[in-house]
């Protein structure tokens, strides 16, 4: 039983590491960029839903209202003033300004935050579970974590399927010289999936911070978990990146289970193996 | 003052430069036929009306009274130009119905109209545009710029790599929307079917109009294609 438990912790983990990739996986699957600085956008939510938590005395959930709207802001400046320029630049130019961008972020946390760990409550959530048995209970925090997932990527997934803009958006991601000669306007493509990519970021940063402790160091380790979760799952398919993070989140429970220093060690094997198995990821687009 | 004014147009690849100078007026309802051997630039020439890249070096595009050289592809398909591209560039991942949404602008064109214009798409509406055959992908690219409810239609080279059923079908669909009082410039290398489809034809080599007239004969526009006869 506790293999199945480190199994069901794995899929409820998997679920924050699929909102964290999904905004990654967008970006690149429209713009064709690889944002560096995506782990430290999440972290920035984060860090803004304390600052929110602290001076206001809303809760985490409630902050959200206010920092999801500014992150999908943020996300349509970036790319006004930073992807969209450097998307033209050649294909080093947006990995060097977004990983410019990334180092911007976390010197600013560290200068205004400290190397210090935070953490943010989740309420009655945070020891909310439901106990099946002694060795198998289902924590409320992950199971909701695991429900806005699975509703963000779903919500998407319409979007991009039944919508005009969203067909707008995958016809962009298919050919955008021609996208702009059928009348659809690129850059307002461009900065509505960066507002969205960068809107989720925060969210899944928020959650993290929940669920865990964090500081202003973490950005880059987000990111490779973020980009993983892209890679198992195969660019190009947002259930394929819910399923990719769920692979992920599985491999490093039961890596913990057998070890618990395996934990990270086994979430980076499994994604080394199906990167030499299968290149484009199990969902290949 | 003409429906599209081009001045002076200068349009480079690189070192080479595609268009040179050329001045072309097109009036409303009219059809034009481009026709040149390979090279020549009316392809280049086209895509610049559209606003495809790369920018011209030089001159004016002039659309229904407005400077568009500078504006944007997207935006001067909200002006009212549209452009059929060469080798259709249909969006792979989308099927036949979604390629045409996407470009959809109020108007009388519409998916059922479409449709009822060109036949061929009716049972392929929900397959991906990856999976047609070339009459069908041609059919889809013209549905698609007409869905933008155009003003002036630009054809690139329609008849390319077609089977000649599949050609005569397009053709066919294509003399509905000519006779609906549309405004279409063609790029076309089959001389007699430009001849007899287009009111006027302009000839082009090695990036410059060489002859250019609305009662030309077969045998002139031959000279001029090969370069035997450059009175514009």
């Amino acid at each position: 039983m506790t293999w199945v438990n480190a199994v069901v912790q794995g899929v409820l983990l998997g679920g924050l590491y699929a909102l964290f990739a999904c905004g990654l996986s967008l970006l690149f699957g429209v713009m064709k960029i690889i944002n560096l600085a995506h782990g430290d956008l999440a972290l920035l939510g984060t860090f803004g839903v304390l600052v929110i938590v602290e001076h206001s005395g809303l809760s985490a959930f409630a902050s959200l209202v206010i920092v999801l709207p500014l992150a999908a802001v943020l996300g349509w400046a970036l790319q006004r003033m930073i992807f969209d320029r450097s998307v033209n630049g050649g294909e080093l130019a947006p990995l060097l300004s977004t990983f410019g961008l990334s180092v911007v972020i976390g010197n600013l946390l560290l200068e205004g935050f400290s190397a210090d760990t935070h953490g943010l409550s989740a309420g009655a959530l945070e020891t909310s579970a439901w106990r099946i048995n002694d060795e198998l209970s289902i924590s409320a925090l992950g199971a909701t974590i695991f429900a806005v997932a699975l509703l963000v990527l779903g919500t998407l997934q319409l979007f991009l399927s039944r919508t005009t803009p969203g067909k707008r958006m995958r016809a962009t991601a298919d050919d955008v010289i021609t996208a702009e000669l059928v009348g659809i306007d690129a850059r307002a493509i461009y900065a509505t999936a960066s507002a969205i990519a960068i809107a989720t970021a925060a969210l899944a940063g928020a959650f993290a911070g929940m669920r865990s402790s964090f500081d202003p160091t973490l950005g880059p380790t987000q990111l490779i978990f973020a980009f993983e979760a892209v890679i198992i799952g195969g660019i190009g398919s947002l259930w394929g990146t819910f399923v990719g993070g769920i692979i992920l989140g599985v491999a490093q429970t039961v890596g913990a289970q057998i070890d618990p220093s395996w934990s990270i060690l086994a979430g980076h094997i499994v994604f080394l193996t199906v990167l030499a198995i299968r290149r484009g990821g199990i969902f290949q687009a | 003052m003409s429906f599209l004014e081009v001045h002076e147009l200068d349009v480079r690849h690189g070192l080479l430069q595609a268009v040179r100078g050329v001045s072309l007026n097109v009036e409303q309802g009219e059809t034009l036929a481009l026709v040149g051997a390979n090279g020549a630039g009316k392809s280049t020439l086209l895509r610049a009306i559209a606003g495809a890249p790369p920018r011209p070096a030089g001159g004016r595009i002039v659309f229904d009274r407005s400077d568009i050289t500078r504006v944007r592809p997207h935006e001067r398909v909200a002006k009212g130009i549209a452009l059929v591209p060469e080798g259709r560039h249909l969006f792979p991942s989308l099927t036949v119905e979604e390629n045409l949404q996407v470009a959809a602008r109020r108007g009388p064109w519409t998916v059922a109209s479409v449709v009822e214009a060109f036949p061929i798409l009716r049972e392929r509406l929900h397959h991906r545009a990856a999976t047609l055959s070339g009459g069908e992908r041609q059919a889809t690219a013209i549905g698609r710029a007409l869905m933008a409810n155009p003003r002036l239609l630009l054809l690139d080279e329609v008849s390319l790599g077609l089977a000649p059923v599949a050609v005569e079908d397009v053709y066919r669909s294509l003399k509905t929307v000519i006779e609906s009082g549309a405004t279409i410039v063609l790029v076309e290398q089959d001389l007699t079917r430009a001849l007899t489809i287009a009111g006027r034809v302009a000839c082009m080599l090695e990036g410059r109009i060489v002859l250019e007239g609305s009662d030309l004969t077969r045998e002139r526009v031959t000279k001029a294609y090969f370069g035997l006869e450059t009175a514009a």
